[in-house]
Order: C-alpha cells, then sequence, then structure tokens
C-alpha cells in the first residue's frame, strides 16, 4: 500500500462511453494483485473531498491502468485530463481474487458491463482458462472480448436488446452451461452490477460451487478507517459489517448477507 | 511546537479527528503516526455497538455528510485489539468516549482511563448521528455538565470536551465543562446537515441526517472557537475543514491551542504532515518563537 504522483501515460476513449487512463505508477504498478482497486485524486476537483475508487484493468512493472464510464461529478472532470499530468494515487489497495482452490478446475468469469476489466489481471494469473460470460445492456457495452479471448478463455456474450451475442441478461447464458458442468469442479469470479452479483451469488449456494464477488460501494478513505462501505458478512451469531475497501472488494459468495 | 491539554504532552499542536482515522492502524501504511501531536481514535463505547445503515457517507460541495453511528468494538475490544498496536508507537493516544446513558459514560472512562497507554479521553457529548445521548447531552447543559461530572469522577486521566456547534451559546457550554473539571475543549463536532435525492426523493443518507464536516464548516469552527477561547482559560483543541497549515494557523490565532486534521485524512493521508511541517515553518518565518505565543492572538 503506498501513495504516489503517477503521470499519465494514456487516455483515450476506449469504446463507446468508456475510456481507457493509464499511469506511469513504478511503486503500486507492481505490487497489484488481481481483484484490487486504486483510490484516485481526480485533479482540478478541489471542492471534492473525497477520492475516486477505480478496479485496476491491467498492471505491470511499469504502471497501471483502469477502464471507467463517466457516471458522475468526478468522472466527468476525469475525462479532461491529458497525458504528462500527475494523478495522486493510493494503491494498490484491498482484497483482491484468491488463485483458483486445490480442488478446482473450472474457473468462471462472470461480468457486466465493463466489470470485466476487473477480471482481466485474474483471468491473465489463472492457469486454467474456462467459460467468460460478460452481459451488457447493448453492444457498445460488452469490452475486451477479444482480450480475453487470446488468453485462452471461452468467452459468451449476452446483452439486454440483443445486439451482440444471446439478447438476454448474462444468467441466460450462464445457466445452461452450469447445467451441463461438473459444479465441484467449477471456481467462478465475478464483478458487475450489485443484482447481477446476487443472481451469482445465489446460483452459487443454491448449486454448492464456489464464487468470488467483487462488491462495488460507495467509498470514502478506502483504507477501512472511515466504515462508510460495510456490508453484512455471515458470522455465527448472525452478521458483522465487513468493508469492501479493506476486508474486501471480493468477497466468497456464502459469505455475503443480502438485503433487500 | 509543544503543547499542553491539562497533562498531555504533545510535541506538536496536531492530531486528527476521531473517526476520520480509524484506531490508529488504518494509516499506519501512509504516515509514521509517531510524527503526530497524537492520535485520536474512533469513538468507543462500553459495549460493542453496531451503527447505522448504508449508505453512510455523502460527498457534497467543499466537504461530506456522515452518519455512521458509531459503530465500535467496545472499550474491552478496544483494549484487546487496539492497545498492543501502539505499544510499537511513542505518540499520545486520545480515545475519544461517548454512552446512551450517563452510567455508560462513566463506564467506559473507568475501563479505557486506567490504561497507561490512554494520554487523554475525548468525551463525545455531540455525535449527531446516534438517537440516545450523543446530541442530547450536547445541547442541553443542565445533562451536559451530568456526564461531564460523571467522567470527571471515573478519571485522573485529562478529559477534552467535544462540543456541539448546534448551540445558541456555546460559550454556556465551554464553561460548564470548565467548572466541572474539564481539561480541554474539542470544538467543534460535525455539523447537522442533510441531503436528497430530489428524483426517488429520499435522503441520500440511510439515517436521513448526517453531520457536515469538510472545508465548508470551516468558518463556523472558527467563530465556535473564537467564543469558546473567550469564556473559558482551558485549551481547546480546534477542528472543521482544516486542510492547510494557514487553516490550522487561523484556528491557533482564533484561540486554539491544538488542532485536528479530520475529512482532509480521506483526500490525502498525508494532510496532517503537511500541516504540521507548515506550521513550523510559518512561525519560524514569522520569528513566532512557540505556538502558544499565537494563541488566540487575534486582534479586535
Amino acid at each position: 500500500m503506498n501513495q504516489e504522483k503517477t503521470t499519465v501515460l494514456e487516455h483515450r476513449v476506449f469504446q463507446g462511453d468508456y475510456r481507457l487512463l493509464r499511469v506511469a505508477a513504478p511503486i503500486i504498478g507492481p505490487q497489484v494483485k488481481p481483484g484490487q482497486f486504486v483510490h484516485l485524486r481526480v485533479p482540478r476537483l478541489e471542492q471534492a473531498v473525497l477520492r475516486r475508487p477505480f478496479s485496476v484493468f491491467k498492471a505491470d512493472e511499469e504502471g497501471l491502468s483502469i477502464l471507467y464510464a463517466t457516471v458522475g461529478m468526478g468522472t466527468e472532470v476525469l475525462n479532461s485530463v491529458e497525458s504528462g499530468e500527475v494523478i495522486d494515487l493510493m494503491g494498490p489497495l484491498g482484497t483482491g481474487f484468491p488463485t483458483l482452490g486445490k480442488d478446482k478446475t473450472l474457473p468462471v468469469l462472470v461480468a457486466g458491463g465493463y466489470g470485466n476489466a476487473a477480471l482481466y489481471l485474474q483471468a491473465k494469473n489463472l492457469p486454467i482458462k474456462g467459460g467468460a460470460f460478460f452481459g451488457g445492456r447493448t453492444a457498445q457495452d460488452i469490452l475486451c472480448v477479444g482480450e480475453f479471448e487470446a488468453l485462452g478463455w471461452d468467452v459468451r456474450v449476452t446483452t439486454d436488446d440483443g445486439s451482440l451475442g444471446t439478447k438476454g441478461l448474462v444468467t441466460a447464458a450462464l445457466d445452461p452451461w452450469l447445467a451441463e458442468q461438473d459444479l465441484d469442479a467449477v471456481e467462478l469470479f465475478s464483478c458487475g452490477p450489485n443484482p447481477m452479483l446476487k443472481a451469482v451469488g445465489d446460483r452459487a449456494l443454491e448449486k454448492g460451487f464456489t464464487a468470488w464477488l467483487s462488491m462495488d460501494r460507495n467509498m470514502a478513505c478506502g483504507v477501512g478507517a472511515c466504515l462508510t462501505c460495510v456490508i453484512k458478512r455471515k458470522t455465527e451469531a448472525g452478521w458483522e459489517w465487513a468493508r469492501c475497501c479493506k476486508d474486501g472488494p471480493v468477497f466468497n459468495a456464502e459469505e455475503i448477507l443480502w438485503e433487500d | 511546537m509543544r503543547v499542553k491539554i491539562g497533562s498531555l504532552e504533545m510535541k506538536n499542536p496536531v492530531t486528527v479527528a476521531s473517526g476520520t482515522f480509524g484506531y490508529g492502524p488504518e494509516y499506519a501504511d501512509y504516515i509514521d503516526l509517531d510524527r503526530l501531536g497524537a492520535v485520536t481514535v474512533k469513538g468507543i463505547s462500553v459495549e460493542p455497538h453496531v451503527g447505522n445503515q448504508t449508505p453512510r457517507t455523502f460527498e457534497t460541495a467543499s466537504g461530506m455528510l456522515n452518519a455512521i453511528g458509531l459503530p465500535g468494538p467496545g472499550a474491552q475490544g478496544f483494549i484487546d485489539k487496539y492497545i498492543p498496536f501502539f505499544a510499537e508507537y511513542s505518540v499520545p493516544l486520545i480515545v475519544n468516549i461517548w454512552g446512551k446513558t450517563v452510567e455508560d459514560y462513566g463506564a467506559v472512562t473507568e475501563i479505557l482511563g486506567s490504561q497507561e497507554r490512554v494520554g487523554a479521553l475525548e468525551v463525545n457529548v455531540s455525535c449527531p448521528n446516534v438517537k440516545e445521548g450523543g446530541a442530547l447531552y450536547g445541547t442541553n447543559v443542565d445533562l451536559f455538565r451530568t456526564v461531564v461530572d460523571e467522567v470527571r469522577a471515573k478519571t485522573e486521566t485529562p478529559i477534552i470536551i467535544k462540543l456541539a456547534p448546534n448551540v445558541a451559546d456555546i460559550k454556556r457550554f465551554a464553561k460548564a465543562a470548565e467548572e466541572c473539571g474539564a481539561d480541554g475543549l474539542a470544538v467543534m463536532n460535525s455539523y447537522p446537515a442533510m441531503a436528497i435525492d430530489i428524483e426517488t426523493r429520499k435522503p441520500e443518507l440511510a439515517n436521513r441526517t448526517g453531520g457536515l464536516s469538510g472545508p465548508a464548516i470551516k468558518p463556523i469552527a472558527v467563530k465556535l472557537v473564537w467564543e469558546a477561547a473567550q469564556a473559558v482559560d482551558i485549551p481547546i483543541i480546534g477542528m472543521g475543514g482544516i486542510y492547510t497549515p494557514e487553516d490550522a494557523l487561523e484556528f491557533i490565532v482564533a484561540g486554539a491551542t491544538g488542532v485536528a486534521v479530520g475529512t482532509a485524512n480521506f483526500t490525502d493521508p498525508s494532510s496532517a504532515l503537511r500541516v504540521i511541517d507548515g506550521i513550523e515553518t510559518w512561525l519560524a518565518e514569522h520569528h513566532v518563537r512557540s505556538v502558544n505565543d499565537l494563541v488566540g492572538t487575534v486582534r479586535a
């Protein structure tokens, strides 16, 4: 965990509404593990007291990149950042994805929209490449299919409007596929909107396979101090708060107590 | 740079505001805790407490709302989990305490006040986000006195009373705390506030209302420190939106002996260290020998 002044190397439209931001981060970059995030101070946004958390897309010895969509004031201002500008980063933060369990032979990725950016390093590192299920609203929201295929993943795409792949939610493709697998061998890694994560988590509990979910919550400090980003984690006595920024963002689906 | 709050000695006037710095270990990877004048940890009650539902914070213009609701491990849980951590550090430890009843305040004081590692207790009588205790004790001067009396009776350790900003006359509370034997005051807690999503028409916080912190409240806090300082002789730790050394110096000139960096820790974990270095530089440049010589030097 470090704080580093990073220099923007590349910032461009990646696809549709999504942008790629790559920075030189020789201290943080080499430390990033799959599923971890960085906490970024948006330049020229002095009236904002909080940083903005982003999952790391790619990372290496020189630096790291993030994929983001413009969702609010922070990302709007981030759009204007240019190559050569300096961005203050904290990271890598959080507890990411575990390595493949010893008894598991079929890793599965499930992502909603640009959630698959948070799965890329995991996809790269996993010793076995299995199925990858990417869902989105439209074809515009399906990113990086070629990159995951190049790593050896069998990518299946769904879109809400049928503009790419199978029409429907990601579970429309996942369910029939899972029905034909040995579920004891399945270990699933997922990132995306909360309803999708819950749907994946429900299936894991119901069918008995292992699933790791990267949970997204509004965050303030990013280091476990402020207790903003808490979710309910099951305990023997009931539940306790767990911090997405420190104990997560990745949790085993069986730990999570979902709220309506 | 040395200052004293009762018998608590700080090597510089800068601590961190309770609730913005966890229990200490959270920021230890980012800054050397021993450079701080003191570490002030998140509020502790006798029993473990679960706090509020989520969402618990919301960013606003030059500030943020929070309604965390004082979740915590309880007094014994804090001692078991965090006191050993501080054995590796020499930085004074200020523990923020709170209770739902006057008896609760007494009980948590007895347990934590007897801990050798605890340099002072900061008594939270002003949390805007818990229904019992909290703000009630901070806004009714008679109840306020009963809490301060109870805490004072249970410990020799310095006690710092954290005042609520939303009172008609903060001087009455400052004076009452001093009369009840408080060693210092912390001015101010976050300001009760609210934000609403106009599309859903729901408050942005699960608790509906919360406390506003950050640069947005700084002028309010400076005014309250200035008023409180005129009413009492005990030292004041000023806080509310301090980001820069100049912010901190403004509080000191207004009458604060110490200052606390709060929301700025979220923006940049090194904020408090920059404030310390900047105060030192400013004092040298202005040929001020001791920070104490600057306290309350605001001119009419």
